[in-house]
């Protein structure tokens, strides 16, 4: 059964830089790195020592709440450094990859004949767990939580996202496995987000699961959209998400006993030379990527992710370990513009109405934009209202929410929906502020707070 | 070479009290050069200063005519037949320095507070700063503008914690300060009509006898309990609709073409600026409550169609400038209906059915200002309670 959500809030920024359809091959690099910030809230414990050997598949870190939880070596070699930042906070375990990738080997086994348990702890020691994410808090689920339903991300609406049937080609298998897997850890559906067009047929044509259509901009493609229409989450309950890219790392293990994490990424953004798709594994060096594919002379903003809730990472960082996507964007900081506020612009986007980027982009719906990382204006309390609630297809009132996280309200939080929401719902509202506001960072410190208040780990 | 001289007005600097002004100047000048930290990467081109400055363009029609309209009152009482630009140019020497004194004192203030918080200057008054001349009788003393502007910045607006914060419309809050400390010279018939000499120009005595310079609003209030009414400009002229919708009557400055509000109030809806749902209903709410009054009308003034309502007085003016307002009106969308609506209705009825208070507009829209968060919340708790109820099903099961 497919059930169908038209979407009208939202808006699509048109960037320069989508990817081609085509695949490059990443520069060679040694290093590779697990970094235990990718993961909000985690206690890393680092279970190695720099000079260990280890192969594809060895735990580096575990969670210091959830030790069953591993966090694993996405190649062979040897442990390099053990990097940490102020207060001597874990920041990356590097790996020195060998030519030659060797894996750890696993049990190949069919998920469907598994019990749940079998299944989380199967891929809780192969590091795989850290990919199933949950509802409330945005964080790595719990492993002793019951979900009352698992949503997969099964398109990404995100400017400069990758094309997740590009990507999804030719593993059928692995998917239907993943998905496989996923049915054993809840006793509710499984449901698969799907575009209204151009959906992966991968994807599509998968067993034993529900797909929710959805039609309409960004955010459409974002799993809160779907779980607010379909089976929102109340207090107490839980919901977990995965991503259908990350379905395919479940699917290798379960059928080749093997983890494996290569994954296509695209490298996407106006200040990318070739933007293309690159077959690596996460972790890897970034300067692999975009070496030579970059301006060098002004100074860029390297993105794990796309340009609205992904992270900053230096130039001589490692790709995120959720990531199939890394956007380049001029930063902007060497652009002295005259009077910009009262100019016309017409070379820059903008949803707001006071700017003729709507007028234009009627007559020509396929123009693109560049966008530097400039915040364009100072930080104003909230003046405008329902600027928020153009962009945010949910039954939840943003800007009132918003106002709630700012002033720590944890019972107005509660009661206008805190529990149905990431972060990354609220990008596009960030986005779009006149204010300013850092929407995306107000939340998720209400979410900590809340999560700290509640007691749960 | 403002990089070169920024050191002198940073933190420790020698001009370093005068920060704020040196950044307000400079993020006036040049679009600030900083970069996101975390979060969204990207941003919308759109910021305050861009909005407020919006709707200063959107006032620039109604602030022409405003000062047209000043010099055609004077020549009519004065008798005096001039061209068009003599008209204009007497009633721009009337109503600049209101102007002037409006934004200095305000933003010497704004400035002073921004300083003493360490924060960027905020650009609210850029807007009230014209609002506050607009809506006064050319005939304000500019001390009174001074103490009024200087109340409002201080007790409307920066008590509560400033722009973005404050309950109440700053201009309104000006408004009314004057309105009940000097009510002579805010309301009557002497107040509306300039009768000076600038340089020379235009004369200091009226010399039309039938000279009578209350507002059609005012005149209307002192009709009732009359069997008719005439509406008539100052020379005795009865008035059409037209010379309403045009605004050559009595009035405050801003106020009284309504054609000018018109345009200026279109521009800031297409630029989706000011909302669209508040101005509709307030229209809609004050033509709702004309028509009861004429439908139960036992004077000439409970009779008077809707469509005088809309070109008289500040209804206008309030309904796209004034309650629209987004710090201070209505925030959520349903509410919006129903805060318009409201400031329609109430406008109208404060008009008709209280004669001591010829202009219901402005406590109309100052009222609903204070009860916009009670209609926020009810808005509110609808959302709250669907999703309570969801929640109590989810625990049965």
């Amino acid at each position: 059964m497919t059930k169908q959500i038209n979407i009208k809030k939202g808006l699509n920024i048109n960037l320069q830089g989508a990817a081609a359809k085509e695949r490059a091959t990443a520069s060679y690099t040694p290093l590779y790195a697990v970094s235990p910030i990718d993961f909000h809230g985690l206690l890393p414990k680092v279970v190695v020592k720099e000079g260990d050997p280890v192969k594809a598949g060895t735990p580096l870190v575990i969670d210091k709440k959830f030790p069953e939880i591993n966090f694993v070596s996405p190649v062979s070699g040897v442990v390099k450094s053990i990097v940490r930042g102020e207060k001597r906070k874990l920041l990356h375990v590097v790996v020195a990859a060998d030519t030659k990738t060797e894996y750890v080997t696993f049990p190949k086994r069919n998920p469907l004949e598994m019990t749940g348990a079998e299944v989380k702890e199967a891929l809780a020691t192969a590091g795989l767990w850290p990919f199933i994410k949950r509802r409330p808090y945005d964080l790595v689920a719990n492993p002793d939580a019951k979900p009352k339903s698992i949503f997969v991300q099964g398109f990404d609406s995100a400017p400069l996202a990758p094309d997740y049937a590009f990507v999804l080609k030719g593993h059928a298998a692995e998917i239907q496995t993943g998905l496989d897997a996923l049915t054993r850890l809840t006793e509710g559906q499984v449901y698969v987000c799907l575009p209204a067009e151009n959906a992966a047929p991968e994807l599509e044509k998968a067993q034993h699961v529900e797909f929710v259509r959805l039609k309409g901009p960004h955010p459409a493609g974002n799993v809160g959209v779907a779980i607010n229409h379909v089976d929102p989450v109340n207090k107490g309950e839980t919901v977990w998400t995965v991503n259908a890219l990350d379905l395919v790392f479940f699917g290798r293990l379960f059928n080749q006993g093997i983890v494996d994490l290569t994954r296509l990424v695209a490298l996407a953004g106006p200040a990318v030379y070739q933007p293309a798709y690159y077959s690596c594994k996460p972790g890897i060096a970034l300067s692999a990527l975009v070496e030579g594919n970059v301006h060098k002379e002004i100074p860029l903003r390297y993105i794990n992710g796309n340009p609205l809730s992904g992270e900053r990472v230096e130039k001589d960082g490692f790709l995120g370990f959720y990531n199939s996507q890394v956007t380049v964007l001029h930063e902007g900081s060497d652009v002295h513009e005259l009077l910009g506020w009262v100019m016309p612009r017409l070379n820059m986007f903008s949803n707001s109405r006071t700017y003729f980027s709507f007028l234009i982009d009627k007559l020509m719906p396929k123009r693109q934009y560049d966008a530097d990382t400039r915040v364009l204006g100072g930080e104003r309390a909230l003046i405008m209202s329902g600027e928020y609630d153009k962009v945010f297809p949910m039954d939840i009132l943003p800007e009132r929410l918003v106002r709630a996280c700012i002033v720590k309200d944890l019972e107005d939080m509660e009661a206008l929906g805190i529990y149905e929401v990431a972060p990354e719902d609220f990008a596009l509202c960030e986005y779009v502020c006149t204010s300013k506001i850092e929407v995306q960072k107000v939340v998720r410190e209400a979410l900590d707070l809340l999560k700290a208040e509640n007691g749960e780990d | 070479m403002l990089d070169k001289i920024k050191p002198t007005f940073s933190e420790g600097g020698r001009l370093s009290m005068l920060r704020s002004v040196f950044d307000g100047f400079e993020t006036f000048l040049f679009v600030p050069n900083t970069t996101s930290k975390s979060g969204t990467h990207i941003h919308d081109s759109v910021d305050s200063k861009r909005v407020m400055f919006w709707v200063v363009l959107a006032l620039v029609p109604a602030m022409l005519m405003g000062m047209y309209n000043t010099g055609y009152q004077h020549y009519l009482v004065t008798g005096q037949s001039v061209g068009f630009f003599q008209t204009f140019f007497w009633g721009l020497l009337a109503v600049l320095p209101c102007i002037i004194v409006s934004y200095v004192v305000g933003l010497t203030i704004e400035f002073a507070v921004a300083q003493a918080k360490g924060e960027e200057i905020h650009e609210g008054f850029l807007v009230s700063g014209l609002l506050i001349p607009l809506i006064m009788p050319v005939n304000t003393p500019l001390w009174m503008v001074a103490v009024a502007t200087a109340f409002s910045v201080v007790f409307v607006k920066e008590i509560f914690g400033g722009t973005g914060f404050n309950v109440l419309n700053v201009a309104l809050g000006a408004r009314i300060f004057l309105f009940f400390s000097y009510p002579s010279k805010m309301s009557g018939d002497s107040v509306w009509i300039a009768v000076r000499d600038y340089f020379g120009f235009g004369k200091a005595q009226a010399t039309v006898d039938t000279f009578t310079g209350a507002t059609p609003l005012g005149q209307a209030a002192a009709s009732v309990g009359a069997d008719s009414m005439t509406l008539t400009n100052a020379v005795g002229d009865p008035l059409s609709w037209w010379d309403m919708f045009l605004g050559l009557i009595p009035g405050s400055i801003g106020e009284t073409s309504t054609l000018a509000i018109v345009l200026g109030g279109l521009f800031l809806i297409c630029t989706g600026v000011a909302s669209w749902k508040i101005v509709v209903s307030v229209f809609g709410g004050g033509a709702i409550m004309a028509l009861i009054l004429n439908a139960f009308a036992v004077n000439p003034y409970m009779a008077m169609p809707f469509w005088e309502h809309w070109c008289l007085g500040g209804f206008a003016f309030g309904a796209f400038f004034m309650a629209t307002d987004p710090v201070t009106a209505a925030r959520t969308e349903a509410g919006k209906w129903i805060y318009g609506l409201l400031i329609g209705m109430l406008a109208i009825l404060y008009r008709v059915i209280n004669p001591a208070y010829p202009e219901g507009m402005m406590l109309a829209i100052l009222l609903m200002n204070i009860f916009a968060k009670l209609i926020d919340y009810c808005v509110v708790q609808r959302n709250i309670k669907k999703r309570m109820k969801r929640a109590q099903v989810a625990i049965k099961k």
